[in-house]
């Protein structure tokens, strides 16, 4: 039987295009500063470090856990990196998360980041293989054919990406943390912004964002004693599948289906459109909140964008998504997932300020990476399960 | 003082250190039999022997099943299907194609697989389904390389119609 586990600690940088007054190293020192202090705790009490980032020709640094461990006080401690690509974030959170519940340890840090002031993130992921022709423009290049594949197969309207990118740099002005702060972020604005990857928009995607996410995560008997809020952890998943087999459906991968149904049955829940109260999924680009509430089982194939169009994701509809801004505000790639989950973990601690949503008990954290091929989710309340 | 000057004394904030990395690739034989053909002008395909779908490149062995191909080749037709696509206006310093420039994911009839590539069409032409054929360097430059085509242009044939590769998107 697995330790109940709850993060009681929470802490993030500022998300910026650029954090010229910090180091990598004084940069996720920063976010985890943060989460211990919100934790009140102090190094001596953290038994152990996991640290995420994505893949290291980012920013070109080879292994950097290796110079980071100190910055993250890792030494004489176990340590761990982890990599998932763009879902990394997530699985970090998973391995810290399963370090307590496994009942190896009492109380975690784990940390991730990117610092894509000091990278190149689009020529990282535009590498030229053996056997194919280079045209595959970064990640947009390689999302932009599964977008227009989703549009032909739900028939959704063209202009649901554009509402997707306008509700979340709204929700981001509710987030003095998120990147982007578009005061006058429009529908016409979005429609108007340069086509980069057809059918993507420039306003459709995710900015290139410094930052890192940090938590602490500890066992029941420790949690139970807090007087403040803790977000009890009711269920993580993880899934993967290769990125090319012949039939794949690179839309709506297998793994993500799986990914759902699994976490939602760890978790005792049946409709989660219903018992959850908002989540916090991993959209890089506008038209994966749609793909994803179908993917996350939250609503019918094909039936995705209904969502966005009738206001349900919306900050006041009845199934929030992400109301930090979400990805779209905010990109530090390795920390994005990490902050989706600590989003969620912030609403049902009821510690998430102007971006709140009232009442909120039950929250989904969301991460996907590589070509749609890697899933790591979790579900956290305020109540015990 | 200049901007030029004041940024020569003031703190060095970044510095720039580029990075290069060439490998030595191990075809394999898997690989190698498929490079000497594409020198030959041919595309040579591999069957999985759990569920007959022909891969295309061949790595030699399947992702889903977990099997190596045995030693036979399809020989593959060098026209296909665009499944899906994307205009591309951003530059990537890997990519040498002048901008905007068309990719396609295409089906090559009789593979299982896609083939991502670029399409040589006017932007407003390009649609799911549409035929296309590739368009190969003279005979006299093909080398054990992909690159022997140069890229792939739309044929004057009807549509696919969308069940048939609807699932390869």
């Amino acid at each position: 039987m697995a330790v109940l586990t709850a993060v009681v600690g929470i802490g993030q940088t500022k998300y910026e295009a650029k954090r010229l007054d910090v180091s990598m190293a004084g940069l996720i020192r920063e976010a985890a500063e943060r989460a211990l202090a919100d934790a009140e705790c102090t190094w001596r009490d953290i038994d152990a470090v996991i640290i995420g980032k994505a893949p290291d020709l980012f920013e070109g640094v080879m292994m950097p856990e290796l110079f980071l461990n100190d910055a993250i006080g890792g030494a004489y401690k176990p340590m761990l990196r982890v990599h998932t690509a763009g879902s990394v974030g997530g699985s970090t959170g998973i391995v810290a998360a399963s370090m307590v519940q496994s009942g190896i340890h009492d109380r975690v840090l784990c940390v991730a980041y990117e610092k894509q002031s000091e990278s190149n993130a689009t020529w990282a992921l535009s590498i030229s293989l053996p056997f194919s022709l280079a045209s595959v423009a970064g990640a947009g290049g390689y999302f932009a054919p599964l977008v227009r594949g989703y549009m032909r197969r739900s028939g959704a309207p063209d202009d649901t990406g554009i509402r997707v990118a306008v509700k979340d740099r709204q929700n981001a002005l509710r987030n003095p943390l998120a990147h982007l702060q578009m005061k006058d972020i429009s529908f016409e604005m979005v429609a108007n912004s340069p086509m980069l990857w057809d059918p993507i928009r420039h306003l459709e995607t995710c900015p290139s964002s410094d930052g890192a996410c940090a938590m602490v995560m500890e066992k029941e008997s420790l949690a139970s004693r807090r007087s403040g809020k803790v977000a009890w952890i009711h269920a993580t998943e993880m899934r993967s599948e290769p990125t090319m087999f012949s039939g794949r459906d690179q839309v709506m991968p297998q793994a993500t289906l799986d990914n759902a149904a699994n976490l939602y049955k760890k978790a005792g829940i049946t409709k989660p459109r219903e018992e959850l109260d908002c989540a916090e999924i991993y959209v890089p680009f506008s038209w994966f909140e749609p793909m994803w509430m179908e993917g996350m089982l939250i609503t019918e194939r094909n039936q995705g964008w209904k969502m966005t169009y009738e206001g349900a994701t919306a900050f006041d509809g009845d199934f929030p998504v992400n109301m930090s801004g979400g990805v779209l505000s905010s990109n530090p790639i390795g920390a994005s997932g990490l902050i989706r989950f600590a989003e969620a973990a912030r609403q049902v601690r009821g510690l998430a300020d102007q971006h709140q949503i009232d009442g909120a008990k039950k929250a989904l954290g969301h991460a996907y990476g590589g070509g749609s091929q890697y899933f790591s989710t979790w579900i956290v309340s305020s109540q015990k399960p | 003082m200049s901007a030029k000057e004041e940024q020569a004394s003031g703190p060095v904030m970044v510095l720039s250190c580029p990075i290069s990395l060439d490998y030595a690739y191990s075809a394999g034989q898997s690989a190698s039999r498929f490079l000497r053909a594409i020198a030959e002008g041919k595309l040579l395909g591999q069957r999985c022997p759990v569920d007959g779908r022909v891969y295309f490149p061949s790595r030699g062995s399947c992702p889903m099943h977990g099997v190596t191909f045995g030693d036979d080749a399809v020989e593959l037709s060098d026209k296909g299907t665009i499944v899906t696509f994307s205009i591309v206006r951003v530059p990537s310093q890997n990519i040498a194609l002048p901008l905007p420039y068309i990719t396609v994911n295409v089906l090559l009839d009789g593979a299982d697989t896609i083939l991502i590539h670029v399409l040589d069409a006017k932007l407003e032409d390009v649609h799911m389904g549409m035929r296309v054929q590739a368009v190969w360097k003279p005979r006299e430059e093909w080398t054990t390389s992909t690159a022997n085509i140069l890229y792939f242009r739309p044929i004057d044939e009807p549509d696919a119609k969308y069940e048939t590769y609807k699932e390869h998107i």
